[in-house]
């Protein structure tokens, strides 16, 4: 029965300064799916860059034992040709190449000297068709969906005849749709004898998908549970997770207060001038002062390119009708540095491509959107910065030894909480939020949420795009969804339920 | 998990803090290192020649135009951009201003008037094509090298070398700043003056900088490390002031780099404008959603970047008291070298221009020494490249150790 693929035993790593693991074990049954949970810095990530020979034989203290035998992995190409396999959250396409050039990167199929092509395109077609995505392999990566292009990593992975494979938040970028798909996915390769490890933080999918669940907090395995013994609860999980019990994830308001119209938009009609196509079709929306409004719909759907074309157009795309009115008072930006002077701020889904300076600390990035107020003369006040900076860690809780440490070196939610400081210091009438908790662990998603709900009780309007449905459903005071660039439904937090919302996501 | 009480202080040993931060600074005190071993073998090689105060002046006077180049560079290397150009532009620059003050007989100070704004004009050209009409700054500024080349040579076709004849410009890159006059102590009493107000100013601007971080209860080193920091600063400052007061005193292009560098550093550190720098160098995405105007801001590091280019033009033809048709030819090369030596990230987003000035202090005494030494100008590009590859592969390795 307990016939194990993987034992990692006793496995302890130290950076200079912390302990990431200490003393984890972690066993994995043949042909099971295992999922691994942890909040961010709970050392779920580590445990797999050693596992896959990220961090080398030696590094380490403690045995992997794969298939019976104790491994000394000293690099990624040694764990791959045992058959082990991870994919990462950021994926490692090549976007300029094709599919069947990606699926056999790095063990080309030879014909002597030079590389058969055409048999890697018979062989890539078939790995497509077992991870079921049915598009010509001579497409261009850059042309699919993020929804897409996760199948083509695995099917990169089936192509080296994978045992074990591992998948860091598999479903962080994807919509519910695509999600759902690809855990479709993972259950058929358990039925065909792959071995799966996933880390998520997607609770509902966990509780629905896994055999064997591993908590991590803090560098240690905190439990294993095996879930056909019995029913495990999200609940659990988190208690597990965090320690303590979070009754509510989604905290209340304490009083709604919601005023006149604070942001409209009319008939906004966006065109990709390189892809020659519309994106956006007659959108209509309107958040009221101290109002949570959710946007939700599909990846693809066009909600991060009508903020964006909103939020002063600085991917140049072509707006051909549309007007905003911002308190009543009709405007236009033509650049983000217009809307934030008129008070509407952005804070990117992106946070580490487009959201944050990584290599400058806290301080900079907290302010650097808003230096105007600083100034005094020609020059920065810098006390007044650092009190300022000082503030705002203090009052949303930033983790860090101090405002002087780089942003790179923070975890995900602190990092986020940066981005949002930064914002707060603008002061913005509107905040649009695009996807604010991807990827961030539930203590710091809930602390993020209570924040919201202290911005809107003061006055503030906050647009709140997100792909997590019981997120939107949570937080929203009323909410639109859209699919394929229109508006198609529009609900009030009472009328809403999944049911409704996936519909009108899904029409199209 | 990180340990948050800020008022515990730190009871580690002073071995402890000097190792911790010869760790952390380790790029910056290399640079020294490397500086100071360079001095000391070329004033053994030279039997002391290299270190005199004649030789010292000379160096100054020699690394003007580089330094005075490097410090514009390196905000166009923060932004990860580059300037191929800024030779060839200073060497036409040089040569407009030699033909207004002989041919046209124009007062000196107008000349140079009038050629910094040639060079306002070449940085706008250049930073409208980058910015605006998207051409990589790579492809604008070759382009440009061969330009003004071309019109380098165009325009003293005719003359050939000229010979610059006015005293009040040939001054600026070989003259020394007038003593106080009616005294005569044997050497140079504003010089001294000078340095004892620097030192002064050092002090006291260190001292505060210092209390103000106590105030927030931000790391800092301990008294002695610090005290030895200062006397340390004071005494390399006056070593340099005694040398050049014992000689002629302060030459004028080290009070013209001395106000660019100041200038430029407040600018970077103090103002919005350096905000913006760093930021776009860092992120440029992040820069251009955070509200900040990303094309304002480069076009500003281009007319910079030529406006300083037209100003070293002008140090380089006083300092050869002539236009000629081969001035300009390798100057990017010094100035892109010096600021990558002084510390500037290739990957953008880091760099400070007063290391840039120690960079291009590196570069150009192994200029100056290896020609008292009188080795061949081939080896001295070859020594040149191995010192300049060196100190970037050590930056980009100390940095991926850091990350």
């Amino acid at each position: 029965m307990s016939d194990y693929i993987l034992e990692m035993r006793n496995i302890t790593k130290e950076f200079p300064g912390v302990k990431a693991l200490d003393n984890v074990n972690f066993k994995v049954k043949r042909g099971e799916i295992h999922c691994l949970v942890g909040e961010n810095g709970a050392g779920k990530s580590t445990l797999m860059k050693v596992l896959s020979g990220v961090y080398h034989y030696g590094t380490y203290s403690g045995d992997i034992v794969y298939n019976g035998d104790v491994q000394q992995f000293k690099s990624i190409a040694d764990s791959e040709e045992k058959g082990i396999a991870i994919i990462y959250q950021e994926l490692a396409l090549i976007p300029e190449l094709s599919i069947y050039e990606n699926i056999y990167f790095g063990h080309e199929i030879m014909d002597g000297r030079s590389i058969d092509w055409n048999k890697t395109i018979v062989k890539a077609t078939e790995v497509l068709k077992k991870v079921r995505l049915d598009v010509d392999p001579s497409m261009k990566i850059k042309n699919l969906g993020v929804g897409n292009q996760q199948l083509v990593e695995i099917a990169k992975a089936l192509s080296k005849d994978v045992k074990l494979l591992i998948l860091d938040e598999p479903t962080a970028s994807l919509n519910e749709d695509d999600s759902k798909n690809l855990l479709k996915l993972i259950k058929e390769l358990k039925e065909q004898g792959v071995t799966c490890i996933m880390i998520s933080h997607k609770l509902r999918e966990i509780t629905a998908i896994a055999d064997t669940i591993t908590v991590l907090r803090d560098g240690a395995t905190i439990c294993s549970m095996d879930t056909s013994e019995r029913t495990i609860t999200e609940a659990e999980i988190i208690k597990h997770m965090v320690g303590r019990e979070i009754d509510n994830i989604y905290p209340k308001r304490e009083k709604k207060n919601i005023g006149d119209v604070c942001l409209e938009i009319k008939n906004w009609t966006v065109e990709d001038p390189v892809k020659g196509k519309e994106i956006l079709h007659n959108v209509n929306l309107n958040v009221r002062k101290g109002e949570i409004v959710g946007l939700q719909g599909l990846m693809g759907a066009g909600r991060t390119e009508f903020a964006l074309s909103v939020f002063g157009n600085p991917t140049g795309y072509k707006i051909t009708s549309g007007e905003i009115i911002l308190d009543g008072e009709k405007v236009s930006f033509n650049k983000p540095k217009d809307a934030i002077k008129k008070g509407v701020a952005y804070v990117s889904e992106d946070r580490k491509g487009n959201g944050l300076v990584l290599i400058q600390d806290i301080k900079y990035n907290v302010s650097v959107a808003n230096l105007e107020e600083l100034q005094e003369g020609i020059a920065i006040n810098e006390n007044e910065e650092i009190n300022m900076a000082n503030g705002y860690k203090d009052s949303i809780n930033i983790k860090a030894p101090s405002i002087m440490q780089k942003v790179g070196n923070l975890s995900g939610g602190n990092q986020q909480k940066v981005q949002l400081a930064k914002w707060l210091f603008v002061k913005p009438k509107v905040l649009i939020l695009d996807e604010p908790t991807r990827g961030i662990d539930v203590g710091a998603k809930y602390e993020i949420y209570s924040l919201m709900n202290k911005l809107v009780e003061q006055g503030m309007s906050i647009i709140m795009i997100s792909s997590e449905l019981p997120e939107v459903l949570g937080m929203s005071d009323r909410l639109y969804v859209m699919s394929s660039g229109t508006i198609t439904g529009e609900l009030s937090s009472e009328d809403a339920d999944e049911n409704k919302v996936m519909a009108m996501a899904i029409n199209s | 998990m990180e340990n948050t009480s800020k008022k515990e202080p730190k009871k580690a040993g002073l071995g402890q803090e000097i190792a911790g931060l010869v760790k952390t600074n380790i790029r910056d005190y290399m640079m020294y290192i490397t500086l100071v071993i360079i001095m000391l073998f070329f004033t053994w090689k030279t039997n002391g020649g290299f270190i005199q105060a004649r030789n010292i002046s000379n160096l100054i006077n020699q690394a003007g135009y580089v330094a005075v180049l490097a410090i514009g560079m390196t905000l166009i290397l923060i932004l990860k951009h580059i300037d191929l150009s800024v030779g060839y532009v200073a060497g036409f620059c040089g040569a407009v201003a030699a033909i207004l003050m002989t041919q046209s007989g124009m007062n000196e100070w107008l000349a140079i008037l009038i050629v910094l704004v040639i060079g306002l004009v070449i940085g706008v050209y250049q930073g409208l094509l980058v910015t605006r009409v998207g051409v990589p700054a790579f492809v604008t500024t070759l382009a440009g090298m061969f330009m003004f080349r071309g019109l380098l040579n165009l325009v003293l076709q005719k003359t050939g070398t000229i010979i610059v004849p006015n005293a009040g410009f040939n001054a600026l890159s070989n003259g020394f700043i007038p003593d106080i006059p009616g005294v005569d102590l044997g050497f140079h009493l504003l010089t001294l003056l000078i340095g004892i107000i620097a030192v002064a100013l050092t002090v006291f601007s260190q001292i505060k900088a210092r209390k103000n971080k106590q105030k927030y209860n931000f790391q800092v080193t301990s008294t002695p490390v610090f005290v030895f920091g200062l006397v340390f600063v004071s005494v390399i400052i006056m070593a340099i002031i005694w040398v050049l007061a014992s000689y002629s005193g302060i030459p004028w292009t080290a009070v013209i780099v001395g106000v660019v560098l100041l200038i430029y550093n407040y600018m970077l550190n103090k103002t919005r404008l350096g905000r913006y720098i760093y930021g776009i160098g860092g992120n440029d995405q992040a820069a251009e959603l955070s509200g900040i105007d990303v094309k304002k801001v480069t076009l500003f590091a281009f007319c910079s970047m030529s406006f300083l280019a037209a100003l070293a033009g002008i140090l380089y033809t006083s300092r050869l008291q002539s236009a000629t048709p081969t001035a300009g030819n390798g100057f990017e090369l010094d100035a892109i070298a010096s600021s990558y030596i002084g510390g500037t990230a290739v990957s953008g987003g880091i760099g400070k221009v007063t290391n840039t000035i120690i960079g291009a202090l590196v570069i150009m005494s192994l200029t100056n020494g290896m020609n008292l030494m009188g080795v061949d100008i081939s080896y001295q590009y070859i020594v040149k490249g191995i010192i300049f590859i060196i100190a970037v592969a050590f930056d980009v390795r100390t940095r991926s150790k850091a990350r």
